[in-house]
């Protein structure tokens, strides 16, 4: 084991991945001697040179477009955006392109691409860089997304993500510097597999990427209130691990879903309906389940009003208290 | 016979430049001190850029700005005051602290703000043209963006419809001659972005960037050229930022050496120079003008630091719709 950042962990998985293979190619703007605009990548044009490491312009419709044709003939590119609001750019070759061209094609075409971007606020850059746009995405067949919180989750996620043959969405908090221990061979986390990440029997949180961090920090406060949390991290949004969910709510009959995206269309929306549409689960609920996610409204800049926005581990205790209370 | 400010307006537009410099490196400490918070974009070293693009407007004239947009917003009319209120986040801010650094907004003084999607401003500013223009207006909208922006699509799209819908917008390239880190020379097919003018039928220009008479009597002929000819300009200005690109750039991908040429141009000293060397200013009125805008930016820096007056929630979530259709 070794002890990585986020950014490391990420930052091993791509490289190990393009030592293995050279057909694995990182694209991205500012990607080379400037280390990316979150320093996820710095070392790696020295390491690997312009062969395999390509910077490029400041267009992220035409980088996007041009990874899915280089993947079309054998690449597997990641390609890096900078924001994740910039996704919307993006958004024509990914929903348009990437996620349909092996079934238009009957199969017989396949676009392994990696697609990485950091999500989330608490940076102070105001509305057009700090949003969640994850369910823009989840609502298109065709595309993987993962959004993993931990750095062995994000090592191993990007390792299978490189290796998956469709492609695949990797989001990412902006707690890049957040460390653990990490094994230090090359191990895969499987895309479609969710993680218990506490164990607890009264209440079930569910939620992924930064929001792991908060709704840990809640189950600690909770046990105090001799509430037992279990926090299930769900790594992947799509596929998404059904059976890891209505696992851990028939066992505890309580679920807050939680994500830092607002609440109106969110992905929790899904997962509340993954549970109530499962008969043994919604038979299972001791209570309603609660939605706690971000407000909705674009990311004001002021500091106070900004912090506002994401869930904090106050609402979340809150809500789980109120259920206990009937 | 190259064109010259007169007395008044040298030593107004000297000013101006000051100001924003001044206005920039105090924000820069102000950052650096933690007073701030966010990320911050400076333009130390456009300066020539500011002071001569929207001076050489009609005030009517409009502009829509990029994440750089401090020394843009200043020159186009808001005061130091709105602006470093808006840096804090404060509720009497340009744009009640909900915009920021990135985001300075002025509709009293024709700038309608800012996108910080870089090149995402372009086709607003031609939509913006395009009303004016079924308006019948007399007036024009400038739409800057950078070398970096360039690449855009977004930025080409605009160019050929503003062309082909003969829409009054100066399309002006802001070249620093780097992106983030990036440097125009890797990333940008042509020597000159003006070069590409043809490439829309739109006519267009290169010019020195970092001196403020040729960036203003460049801006009056093509603001001249769209209002007579009911077309579309585009003017390419050649720059440099001496700052970082934001808050915490090393700067590893220029050397030292390049930074001390460009430093040796400096705008705000070149026309100083100037303007002494016409006897429009002696080194001793500069000095104090250096003074007392410092001293007065300082002051109102101090000032603003020590208040709170900040909008609330319900008051941030009541801008998401018009009230009218408030949920
Ligand atoms: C569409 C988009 N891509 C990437 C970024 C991140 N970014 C912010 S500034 C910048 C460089 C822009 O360079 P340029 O247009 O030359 O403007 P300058 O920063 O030099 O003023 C980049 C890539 C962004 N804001 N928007």
């Amino acid at each position: 084991m070794i002890k990585l950042s986020y950014r490391e962990a990420i930052r091993q998985a791509m490289m190990e991945e393009m030592e293995r293979d050279p057909d694995v190619v990182l694209i991205g703007e500012d990607v080379g001697c400037y280390g990316g605009c979150f320093q996820v990548t710095p070392g790696m044009i020295e390491r690997f040179g312009p062969r395999q490491v390509i910077e490029t312009p400041v267009s992220e419709e035409c980088i996007v477009g041009v990874a899915v044709g280089a993947a079309m003939m054998g690449m597997k590119p990641i390609v890096e955006v900078m924001y994740g609001d910039f996704s919307t750019l993006a958004a024509d070759p990914l929903i348009n392109h990437a996620a349909k061209i092996r079934f238009m094609s009957a199969g017989q075409q396949s676009v392994p691409l990696v697609y990485r971007t950091p999500m989330g606020s608490g940076t102070g850059a105001a509305a057009q860089h700090t949003q969640s746009l994850e369910a823009l995405f989840t609502n298109v067949p065709g595309l993987k997304i993962v959004y993993p919180a931990s750095p062995t989750d994000a090592k191993g996620l990007m390792k299978s993500a490189i290796r998956d043959p469709d492609p695949v969405l990797f989001f990412e908090h902006k707690l890049y510097g957040a460390e653990e221990l990490v094994p230090q061979e090359d191990y895969l986390i499987p895309i479609g597999k969710a993680d218990i990440k506490r164990q607890g029997s009264d209440v079930t949180i569910i939620t992924y990427g930064k929001t792991v961090f908060t709704a840990l920090e809640a189950a600690r406060v909770l046990e105090n209130d001799e509430i037992s949390a279990e926090v299930l991290d769900l790594r992947s949004l799509r596929p998404l691990d059904t059976e890891a969910i209505l696992a851990s709510v028939k066992k505890t009959g309580r679920v807050v879903v939680l994500h830092e995206a607002p609440r109106f269309g969110g992905f929790a929306g899904e997962i509340v309906s993954t549970i109530v549409e499962d008969l043994e689960a919604f038979s299972a609920l001791k209570a309603p389940v609660v939605r706690v996610c971000g407000l909705d409204m674009p990311t004001p800049f002021n500091k106070n009003l900004e912090q506002q926005l994401p869930p904090s581990s106050k609402r979340i205790i809150e809500s789980v208290l109120a259920m206990f209370r009937g | 016979m190259a064109f010259e400010f007169s007395r008044t307006q040298g030593r107004e537009i000297l000013s101006l430049m000051l100001r924003s410099r001044f206005l920039e490196e105090k924000v820069e400490a102000l950052f650096a001190s933690h007073a701030m918070h966010g990320t911050t974009h400076l333009a130390v070293g456009q300066e020539a850029v500011h002071a001569g693009v929207s001076p050489a407007l009609d005030p009517d004239d409009w502009i829509v700005t990029t994440h750089r947009c401090h020394g843009h917003t200043l020159a186009k009319g808001a005061s130091e005051e709105a602006m470093l209120a808006e840096f804090y986040g404060l509720s009497q801010g340009l744009a009640q602290g909900l915009g920021g650094s990135m985001h300075m907004i002025d509709l009293e003084h024709h700038n309608a703000g800012s996108s910080a999607v870089v090149g995402s401003g372009v086709p607003i500013a031609t939509g913006m043209a395009l009303q004016l223009k079924r308006k019948a207006s007399p007036n024009l909208v400038v739409a800057f963006f950078g070398d970096g922006a360039s690449s855009r699509g977004a930025v080409h799209e605009a160019m050929n419809m503003a062309s082909v819908m003969n829409l009054p917008v100066l399309f002006l390239c802001e070249h620093n001659l780097y992106g983030m880190s990036t440097c125009a020379r890797d990333m940008v097919s042509v020597e000159s972005i003006a070069s590409r003018g043809p490439g829309y039928g739109i006519e267009s220009l290169m010019v020195d960037g970092n001196d403020v008479e040729i960036v203003y009597s460049a801006v009056q002929e093509a603001a001249r050229y769209i209002r007579e000819q009911k077309r579309p300009y585009l003017l390419e200005v050649r720059t440099y930022r001496f700052s970082g690109h934001s808050k915490n750039d090393k700067r590893t991908y220029r050397t030292r050496k390049e930074e001390q040429e460009w430093l040796s141009r400096d705008p705000i000293e070149a026309l100083k120079k100037k303007l002494i060397s016409r006897g429009h200013l002696i080194e001793e009125e500069y000095n104090l003008m250096e003074d007392s805008i410092r001293s007065r930016i300082d002051e109102i820096a101090d000032r603003l630091g020590d208040q709170h007056e900040e909008l609330d929630l319900a008051q941030a979530a009541a801008y998401v719709y018009s009230p009218e259709v408030a949920e």
